[in-house]
């Protein structure tokens, strides 16, 4: 380093964040210059858990990948197979010979659990983001309920996390006996729990203080920068492709789309941490009454036991060897926005390429513009209202 | 990793004493980076609450005993992980959390960046197979450490072969 | 506007382009890339349009890609693909941009345009080997800085060694390297 470089940077210090760090919800390395207590640069490093998704798509056939969908985002598993399972369909549904058609069951199955799994998503959002502003017992609040979410899915599913259940054509199997009992007995006792939730800290005045006016991300910033999801919303956008590009069965349910409106009061701005905050608390409560939707219309199982929602149907798996050549690019929303693939076939039983575009990706690409002027400990308040997830990051 | 410290017989009470310190505030280095971590995260927290086994997680590879490797490894991520395990002090102890962990798991075949297994960085003690391990695993898993635990102690000898939760 | 309306549209700032259509109903505007930044800003800019948002940039490689004829490949060449989405009009369109496969491939980036687009075009090309002249940081985003090859083309071969030790992948005998 020459003289006049250490002139020039001799106050600012480099800060390196990660990749093992606490705050930073996984493997994120932030390469932060300060100046004191306040950012100068920002330089995100991504990459740590590149486990090239993308490239073993292009090796599996089309249902060998439904798996691999669950590690690209394993917070919401559900939604990721749900968002790739719409995906090949749609490709598939271009032609009429290769059309699929998914049982109304499978259907109602599919939405009811993708917001199951929305909620515990948002759940270990929310108190991720209280903890990282010091407030441990939220966390512990947000996972007693994603427990029970854990266990209804485990009965049907098989596992606690990576599920695997919703594939190409339908879901894998019925629901568990019992399943729409103990799925309403939980959406009743979780409204009082996110009432008492939201006493404990939403409310708090050190919490909101530390959260409002912070990291604000105005609409043209949102759209340009690619934010998605409940981050978009947050800024103020009031879009959802669930309503605006509905697919399965969203047209026939009815919910609101919540929009940041600067819910911190007076110190609060839209676009704020605060209001992404708070548009996941409410995305909560839309799912809680979508999943009660969802259990009224439910028809009831069929009297056939084989393959009674279609699940690794055999048409399915024949209409596959030879899909429609192109591609598709499918628009789903998960709890961390739209997830996209961009699907291209070459007409043979393994897809050509398969793109998965991830909100929590997009998310990152603001890093490097709005975190210089930030306080260090802005940052972590940032990163966690921005609700990212690694691995859906790097895939 | 030191060679075997031979047998301490005139300090097997002192040792005695250490060990039963030692298995019963077990901290473990929260070293979360796939899908293994929401499992660590899970079982950490409220129903099955690793704090009452005296398990705390630490941030610090520094003040840890036991690394729980919890998720996929990467050729990039390879040679931190190596760099946390060199930081932790003596008598340090690894969990292999999950097939990733185990053996590059799923992505073991088609994959250009993982790496199939850790133990080609850092030698595990205990592999805990799943994808990802339920909760019940990993404290069994635990519960195998602190048996090696107290038997490293006692004998002065530490088993280099690992044990594989079945 | 619908997708034929508003290339129709396009069309009559920019006459030189061309419309793709697949078997599956996907359009795709094929741009040369000199143009790219110019048909851009065209579709950023222009009321009529409106694109504000770039949903998603993908790689492509078209080496293996098979033609309309049998067992004869597109040839030698990479493509980006950028899906645009106007929050204004709430209408969609795809861009095609073409160039060939060689250690030289470059497409002028679009990130004054979408900021969003600099770290897409940071893994394409990382993953695909194409440069994008203008944007900010034209260094590898995914994988580490001194790794060799784009992972994502066709004929990508998987390394053997990365970092001093061995990178083996059948039989699991990893006897080399600094840790073993």
């Amino acid at each position: 380093m020459n003289h006049a470089s250490l002139e020039q940077n001799d106050d600012l210090i480099t800060l390196n964040m990660g990749p093992h760090h606490p705050s930073t919800h996984g493997v994120l390395r932030l390469v932060i210059q300060t100046d004191g207590e306040m950012v100068r640069t920002c330089k995100p490093e991504i990459g740590y858990l590149h486990r090239s998704i993308e490239k073993i798509g292009e090796n599996l056939e089309w249902y060998q990948f439904v798996p691999y969908t669950d590690r690209v985002d394993y917070v919401c598993s559900m939604n990721s197979n749900l968002a790739y399972a719409l995906g090949v369909e749609a490709l598939l549904n271009t032609k009429p010979e290769t059309a699929v058609e998914i049982p109304l069951r499978a259907e109602c199955i599919r939405v009811l659990f993708a917001e199951l799994n929305r909620i515990s998503s948002h759940l270990v959002s929310v108190g991720a983001a209280a903890m990282d502003m010091g407030a441990y017992t939220p966390f512990l609040h947000g996972v007693t309920q994603r427990e029970f979410i854990n266990d209804i899915l485990e009965k049907t599913c098989g596992a606690r996390l990576t599920y695997n259940y919703i594939c190409i054509g339908g879901v894998m199997r019925d629901l568990h006996a019992g399943a729409e009992a103990e799925i309403r007995a939980f959406l009743d006792q979780l409204e009082p729990a996110m009432h008492s939730f939201n006493a404990l800290i939403s409310t708090n005045t050190i919490f909101r203080g530390r959260f409002a006016g912070v990291g604000v991300i105005d609409r043209e910033m949102a759209i340009a920068y690619g934010m998605v999801g409940p981050n978009l919303r947050g800024a103020g956008v009031d879009w959802d492709l669930r309503r605006d590009r509905p697919y399965g069965l969203y047209p026939k349910l009815k919910f609101e789309v919540p929009v940041g409106k600067a819910y911190a009061g007076s110190k609060g701005v839209v676009g704020d941490c605060y209001d992404r905050y708070i548009v996941r608390l409410l995305e909560i409560v839309e799912s809680i009454k979508l999943c009660r939707q969802v259990l009224d219309m439910m028809p009831p199982p069929a009297e056939k036991a084989d393959d009674p929602i279609g699940g690794h149907r055999v048409d399915v798996t024949k209409k596959l060897r030879t899909p429609p050549k192109g591609g598709l690019y499918t628009r789903v929303e998960n709890p961390r926005g739209e997830t996209g693939y961009y699907i291209v076939s070459d007409g043979t039983k393994m897809p050509y390429r398969m793109k998965i575009r991830t909100g929590s990706f997009t998310s990152m690409t603001i890093f490097e513009t709005l975190v210089p002027g930030m306080m260090v400990s802005d940052v972590v308040a940032f990163i966690g209202s921005l609700d990212i997830v690694l691995p859906e990051v790097d895939r | 990793m030191p060679g075997p410290t031979g047998p301490q017989v005139l300090f097997t009470s002192v040792d005695d004493f250490l060990n039963w310190g030692r298995t019963n505030s077990l901290w473990f280095l929260q070293f979360a980076t796939a899908c293994c971590g929401i499992e660590l995260m899970q079982t950490g927290c409220s129903r099955f609450d690793t704090d009452h086994l005296g398990m705390l997680p630490r941030s610090s590879p520094r003040a840890s005993d036991v690394m729980i490797v919890a998720g996929t490894i990467t050729h990039k991520m390879a040679s931190r992980v190596r760099i946390l395990w060199e930081q932790m002090a003596e008598p340090r102890w690894v969990i292999s959390m999950g097939s990733c962990a185990n053996a590059g798991g799923p992505f073991s075949k088609y994959s250009y960046s993982v790496l199939n297994g850790i133990d080609k960085l850092i030698p595990v003690d205990v592999y805990v197979p799943g994808c990802p391990p339920r909760p019940e695993a990993l404290i069994d898993g635990t519960e195998v450490l602190k048996e090696r635990i107290r038997k490293y102690q006692m004998f002065g000898i530490r088993d280099t072969e690992a044990i594989v939760i079945e | 506007m619908n997708n034929a309306e508003l290339f129709s549209a396009l069309l009559v700032v920019y006459p030189d382009l061309s419309c793709e259509t697949a078997d599956t109903g996907e359009i795709l505007w094929v741009v040369p890339a000199e143009r790219l930044v110019d048909v851009a800003c065209t579709l950023r800019e222009d009321e009529a349009f409106a694109f504000d948002s770039l949903m998603c940039l993908s790689g492509l490689d078209l080496s293996k890609y098979p033609t309309a004829e049998k067992g004869v490949f597109v040839g030698d060449l990479l493509a980006c693909v950028y899906h645009l989405h106007s929050f204004t009009h709430g209408h969609e369109a795809a861009i095609k941009v073409v160039v060939p496969k060689n250690e030289t491939a470059s497409i002028p980036s679009v990130e004054a345009v979408w900021p969003v687009a600099g770290w897409f075009e940071r893994e394409i090309l990382d993953l695909y080997g194409i440069d994008f002249p203008g944007n900010h940081d034209r260094t590898r985003l995914m994988m580490p800085k001194d790794w060799v090859g784009h992972p994502l083309r066709k004929d990508y071969e998987y390394p053997q060694t990365y970092g001093g030790w061995d990178l083996k992948r059948d039989g699991q005998t990893f006897t080399s390297g600094p840790y073993a």
